[in-house]
């Protein structure tokens, strides 16, 4: 039989916000344990919720870039159940009422468009960290994490692939970053993902039972964990089993999802309006304040860099890929004034591999825009050659200084003194009287023997253009 | 609607309270009370009024988005009844 996959991804954005969602206690990464949980995060008696505006920002951010309507009036709800990770008994969340409402995205796969719906976008609190690691038998707790708001975006189920599944994850993690509403860190657990997934006979209109994936903390987990998953649910039901609502677990190491709990007494949760937070109530003049906070989007920016750079759809699409490379980008053209097209394969080729190689970030380039602008001023005005350039490049990324300044101690400046260039060609000529035969006899292939030769003998400095200008000359008369 | 003995313990048992069989008997006749009076109020026609989320309708007060709390995890953990290396240990939780 063939089946079809349905996928709805629900993603917990953690806010940039400098302090959490309803304590004044800081939300900065990698503290140690405890020192940033106040006695709101621990829940001692007495204390009260006071909401962070900043929070309530960026979520009216994200579903205004979502196209999404925004609810005026929307209600903090109490989730209930006990896990030491959050000492109150329950998690503050949105229920019947979320601060964003119905929105989309569009992704592409393929090279085709598709427009993904996102039902809700809620405002919610994180939970603590549980330790599991050996204290005499007992348990861990650190509360820093616990009270950092969230934001959690939810899917419809109109994913039909792990690759769509990755490719709206992706555009996701591009916004709020984009927005700066979230550092995208997956590693630390900023920007986390759990999926749901079912199966069903192609062409069936009703879903199947699905299952609810969790730890899910890089792209290609997402992918492989859907991947295990639905092929765990197609050979369970092929085999006359059935699929249960469960949460399951994926494990990385051994690349298998595992039962963690039953999911189906999801009702426990028994969620009723907190009694300690009236409504969030938005105005326009709120709303509209935060428009006009709203950066140049990600496909506006794509759509823009191909029609101003005459780029590809491919490098407008990685040259955006972070708000921080597209600025890269544009300041090296700016101030090079060189070739779009020419900056754009230095920094997507040379510039990401070294990136990509020392796993740094565009920001934390040793490689500046001043240096890169200079390589390029370099290259256009024949100082050096495209090859030079390359090693140029590794010097400045190397620390030994800027463009300028590795030329004139490497002494990599190009020979286009026509002059110079042609008494070396005569030179080699001179020396090889057989192959100068043989390519006058017609093996024309010899050219690029010449053509070697000359720049061998000139340390690559020769330009180019010239060689093969002046060769031809030559070895034709 | 009423609610039965066994409804009770599973509600008591999700609230993490210990309630005795006729604890168990008592709660489940005065909860069916409170879900009649519920009941009553149902019977009302509120078609057009807007549901009150709170008793103050005042809109929930917004702060600035400024850090305004110190460690203060050592008068935290002194009347906690275990802290190892900083953290607060609880009986062991598993998965």
């Amino acid at each position: 039989m063939e089946w079809e996959t349905v996928i709805g991804l629900e993603v917990h954005a953690q806010l940039m916000t400098r302090s959490k969602a309803f304590s004044g206690a800081a939300t900065k990464y990698g503290a140690e344990p405890n020192t940033q949980a106040c006695a709101v995060d621990i829940a001692l008696p007495g204390v009260l919720p006071v909401f962070n505006k900043e929070a309530a920002r960026m979520a009216v951010k994200f579903g205004l870039a979502i196209g999404a309507a925004i609810n005026h009036r929307s209600v903090f709800a109490r989730k209930n159940y006990f896990y030491p990770d959050l000492p109150k008994g329950y998690q503050i969340s949105q229920y019947e009422l979320p601060v964003v409402a119905r929105g989309q995205i569009t992704i592409d796969v393929d090279g085709a468009e598709k427009v993904v719906g996102i039902t809700r976008a809620h405002l919610e609190e994180d939970a603590g960290k549980s330790l599991h690691e050996d204290f005499h038998g007992m348990t861990g707790i650190d509360l820093n994490r616990a009270g950092t708001p969230l934001l959690e975006i939810v899917s419809e189920p109109d994913l039909r692939s792990s690759k769509e599944a990755v490719a709206y994850l992706k555009k996701l993690h591009e916004l709020v970053r984009y927005l700066e509403i979230c550092d995208g860190n997956m590693q630390e657990g900023s920007f986390r993902c759990d999926a749901n997934v079912s199966v069903r006979p192609k062409g069936e209109q009703k879903f199947g039972t699905r299952a609810e994936l969790k730890n899910i903390n890089s792209f290609r987990f997402v992918e492989k964990a859907i991947e295990f998953e639905v092929e765990r649910q197609i050979d369970l039901i092929e085999s006359g089993g059935k699929v249960i609502q469960e949460t399951r677990l994926y494990d990385s190491d051994k690349n298998v999802t595992r039962s963690m709990r039953s999911k189906e007494e999801a009702m426990d949760y028994r969620y009723f309006p907190d009694p300690d937070l009236p409504p969030l109530v938005l105005d326009e003049a709120f709303i509209s304040d935060v428009k006009k906070t709203l950066p140049e989007l990600p496909d506006a920016k794509r759509a823009r860099f191909m029609k101003d750079y005459g780029l590809n759809a491919y490098d407008a699409g990685v040259l955006t890929g972070s708000r921080e490379l597209a600025d890269y980008y544009e300041q090296v053209v700016r101030e090079s004034k060189a070739d779009s097209k020419i900056a754009a394969n230095w920094i997507t080729v040379e510039l990401a591999a070294f990136l990509n190689r020392d796993n740094k970030d565009i920001t934390a380039s040793p490689v500046t825009v001043a240096m890169m602008s200079g390589l390029l001023k370099r290259l256009a005005d024949n100082t050096i050659s495209g090859k030079i350039a390359k090693e140029v490049f590794e010097a400045m990324w190397n620390g030994e200084g800027d463009a300028d300044a590795v030329i004139e101690k490497k002494g990599l400046k190009q020979i286009t003194d026509t002059g110079a260039i042609e008494k070396v060609i005569d030179e080699i000529i001179a020396k090889n009287p057989k192959q100068l035969e043989q390519y006058r006899a017609g093996k024309e292939a010899l050219f690029g023997y010449f053509v070697g030769q000359v720049m061998k003998a000139t340390q690559g400095k020769a330009n180019p253009a010239q060689v093969n200008e002046l060769l031809r000359k030559k070895l034709g008369a | 609607m009423s609610l039965d003995r066994e409804q009770v313990r599973k509600i008591a048992h999700l609230a993490r309270l210990h309630i005795t069989e006729p604890e168990a008997a008592a709660y489940a006749e005065s909860l069916s009370r409170i879900l009649g009076l519920i009941e009553q109020m149902n019977a009302v026609d509120t078609a057009g009024v807007a549901p009150m989320a709170h008793p103050n309708e005042a809109g929930l007060r917004l702060r600035a988005d400024a850090v305004s709390e110190t460690d203060q995890r050592e008068k935290f953990q002194k009347i906690a009844p275990a802290v190892e290396a900083g953290l607060y240990l609880v009986p062991k939780v598993i998965e």
